[in-house]
């Protein structure tokens, strides 16, 4: 019973556009799956189409290992959360949690038992009488997550639900979710294009770009090992150098002259415009010559004012301090280095404190292991338009893509 | 610059023409006078007359059965075409869907009153309160349409889908969810065509037949053998109930569709 839900090559298209491409997914029972990626991706269609609002163009979808592929809506043991909430405006709070029983015809003092439990469980047993256009926001998104848990689903599917939701609320729905999710012990299947919720929710991840999945894992694989650069920039912030693979490292600058002739395969020379050579590890055994992009999360680099000592696979630049962005529990530097801008996450500690903190214009060396870095194929010009920089980028900052050829065209979004 | 006062003259000039000779009606009903130009005492002689006329009483059960049943006819087909012109509209065959029934509202009446009879007489169907009903209808149906149309363009039919996502089959949804929700707006729509068929004279007149005068056209007959104090009774009775009908109808529309947002 692990290989609970089951989409097998499903696609949509309208029109021309494909808005589901050839996806097979699995998702496990009990499990909290999310589907990632920015808006027009596909995750809302998917999502329709297990719902059973949408035919697949092609493809089956599995639910218990039942074929339900071409069941109607109301014969699916799943419920939706609507991103608008569609509570019936004409029911009271009460009413509309009892709503699918009331349709599946189940005894009076059951459904009086199951919408009490219900009740308890969003804290809205004091306003069962209201009307929606009554109570808040926050509240009505419990009521619609009530509404569909009451029906004991198989599977809870999650359009963008806190998308309407301010941002202490959206905070505040989160953990509530995640307490939902690990009571109930009902599988979700959740939609945002928000990483943040994805990554704090979701057991696993499917991040998807144009109608197809990206990358599939938890969220810690897909932080800490990207397999694309669309991936790596539309999931948390990084940096991003535009290079050529050069020769591989010899493995001697590593065993200090055991085997001075053999080549160490797992890490390899970057050759980047007007840049020092960077030192890569490469365990796609990517060819030298290719063009790639090298990702460096910001919190992965060190900057300091002493130059590091040099260890094996150790790079360490040298640059100038452009800006300083002091974000309360850590800060984030903007270094320059020939045409690039780099950032730099640094967490705050009392030792750090201490110390004098680097200001501006600061010439500084920054340096990171070799193994922290990502070669990953360059991203197309499409990819560009879809990632959507993080809020607190946009404006006076400037994006942390960096690279000179790219910094324009992410700003320009 | 002091505000010109031409506009709060015209405003009230306006007014007056229209509503004076409306007010001069209502009060002359309530004049024990038989002759509207000189005022005797206050009475409600006239209205008492009135429910001495048989006739009237006649004309008046005759109103109310053709009103009701084309409102309810016009309810359950006006409603219905709205849902097919909201569902599939920009299809072409919606679109002469849409002038059909837009047309009566603009359509001279006398010509649809006409045309009417003709197919009645053509077809050989006896005239009488049902020709009346048929052709009430036709007219009532559009505006229940587009009252109850103007209700399902914000309409969030994402409802619907929540409805079918419970478990509602199409029956149940229609019946828990778009009917008690689109409730005030048929209402509305009826309430105005229930005013429209009360008063509805030039179409009446041209399908009416033997026993099926309605009251307008028994106000009509009454003024030419001359009864001007019981028309005037009647006429403020059947103005309260249009009045009536009207302001709640505008209440009805006014609210809100309360979607969930
Ligand atoms: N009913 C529809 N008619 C036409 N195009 C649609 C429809 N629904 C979605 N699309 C298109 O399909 C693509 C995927 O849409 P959607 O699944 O809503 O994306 P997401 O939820 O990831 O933002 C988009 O390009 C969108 O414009
Ligand atoms: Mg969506």
């Amino acid at each position: 019973m692990s290989e609970f839900l089951e989409f097998q090559d499903v696609s949509k298209h309208y029109g021309d556009v494909k808005a589901v491409d050839h996806v097979s997914l699995t998702v496990k029972q009990g499990e909290f799956f999310s589907l990632l990626g920015p808006s027009g991706c596909g995750k809302t269609t998917l999502l329709r189409i297990l719902a059973g609002f949408e035919q697949p163009d092609t493809g089956r979808v599995l639910l218990g290992g039942e074929d339900v592929t071409d069941l109607p809506p109301y014969e699916r043991k799943v419920n939706t959360i609507f991103q608008s909430y569609a509570l019936f405006p004409h029911l009271s709070v009460w009413d509309n949690i009892a709503f699918g029983l009331k349709v599946a015809k189940r005894p009076k003092k059951e459904i009086k038992e199951e919408v009490a439990k219900m009740l308890t469980l969003i804290q809205m047993e004091d306003q069962a009488w209201k009307k929606p256009d009554q109570i808040s926001g926050g509240q009505k998104q419990r009521v619609a997550i009530a509404r569909a848990l009451v029906n004991k689903p198989r599977v809870l599917l999650l359009d963008e639900p806190l998308a309407a939701l301010d941002l202490k609320l959206r905070q505040r729905m989160l953990i509530e979710l995640d307490l939902i999710h690990d009571e109930v012990g009902i599988t979700f299947l959740y939609v945002t294009h928000d990483q943040g919720e994805a990554m704090s929710l979701s057991d696993r991840i499917a991040v998807m770009k144009l109608g197809k999945i990206e990358q599939l894992g938890t969220p810690e694989e897909i932080y800490e090992a990207p397999r694309s650069s669309f991936v790596a920039a539309f999931i948390g912030d990084t940096n991003f150098f535009d290079g050529t693979v050069a020769e591989p490292l010899e493995k001697d600058s590593v065993l200090n002259g055991f085997l001075a002739a053999a080549v160490d395969k797992d890490y390899s020379r970057l050759k980047i415009e007007d840049f020092p050579d960077l030192e890569c590890f490469n365990d796609k055994q990517i060819k030298e010559g290719e063009r790639v992009f090298l990702s460096i999360r910001p919190e992965k680099m060190r900057i300091s004012r002493e130059r590091p000592a040099t260890t094996p696979h150790l790079n360490i630049i040298a640059g100038t301090v452009e800006d300083v962005i002091y974000l309360g529990s850590q800060t984030k530097y903007w270094v320059r280095t020939g045409d690039y801008r780099i950032s730099i996450i640094r967490q705050h500690s009392r030792f750090l404190l201490d110390e004098k903190p680097i200001r501006w214009h600061e010439e500084v060396w920054i340096s990171w292991h070799a193994d922290d870095g990502f070669m990953l194929e360059k991203y197309s010009a499409q990819d560009e338009n879809l990632i959507q920089l993080p809020p607190e980028e946009v404006g006076e900052n400037p994006p942390s893509l960096n690279g000179a050829d790219l910094a324009g065209s992410a700003t320009a979004q | 610059m002091k505000p010109s006062r031409v506009p709060m003259i015209v405003t009230w000039a306006v007014i007056l023409f229209f509503y004076l000779p409306i007010v001069i009606l209502v009060a002359n009903s309530f004049n024990s006078s038989r002759f509207g130009g000189s005022w005797e005492s206050t009475s409600l002689k006239w209205y008492i007359r009135l429910m001495q006329e048989d006739d009237i009483w006649h004309a008046l059960q005759n109103t109310l059965f053709i009103a009701l049943s084309a409102t309810l006819v016009s309810m359950v087909l006006g409603t219905s075409a709205a849902f097919a012109l909201h569902r599939f509209a920009g299809s072409r065959l919606q679109k002469l869907h849409y002038s059909i029934i837009y047309t009566p509202l603009v359509l001279p009446e006398i010509l649809m009153g006409l045309s009417m009879l003709l197919f009645f007489v053509a077809l050989k169907v006896q005239l009488g309160l049902v020709t009346i009903a048929i052709a009430h209808v036709t007219f009532c149906l559009s505006y229940v349409a587009m009252t109850v149309l103007a209700r399902l363009q914000d309409f969030d039919f994402a409802i619907v889908e929540a409805a079918q996502d419970l478990g509602a089959g199409w029956w149940t949804t229609v019946w828990r969810v778009l009917l008690p929700m689109l409730a005030p707006g048929i209402l509305a729509g009826g309430l105005l065509a229930f005013t429209l068929s009360i008063d509805d004279f030039v179409i009446s007149f041209f399908v009416a037949g033997p026993g099926s005068t309605t009251l307008p056209i028994k106000i009509y007959s009454m003024i030419k053998y001359g009864a001007p104090p019981l028309i005037n009774a009647l006429s403020t009775i059947l103005l309260v109930i249009t009045f009536t009908c009207v302001i709640v109808s505008q209440y009805l529309t006014q609210q809100e569709p309360k979607a969930a947002k």
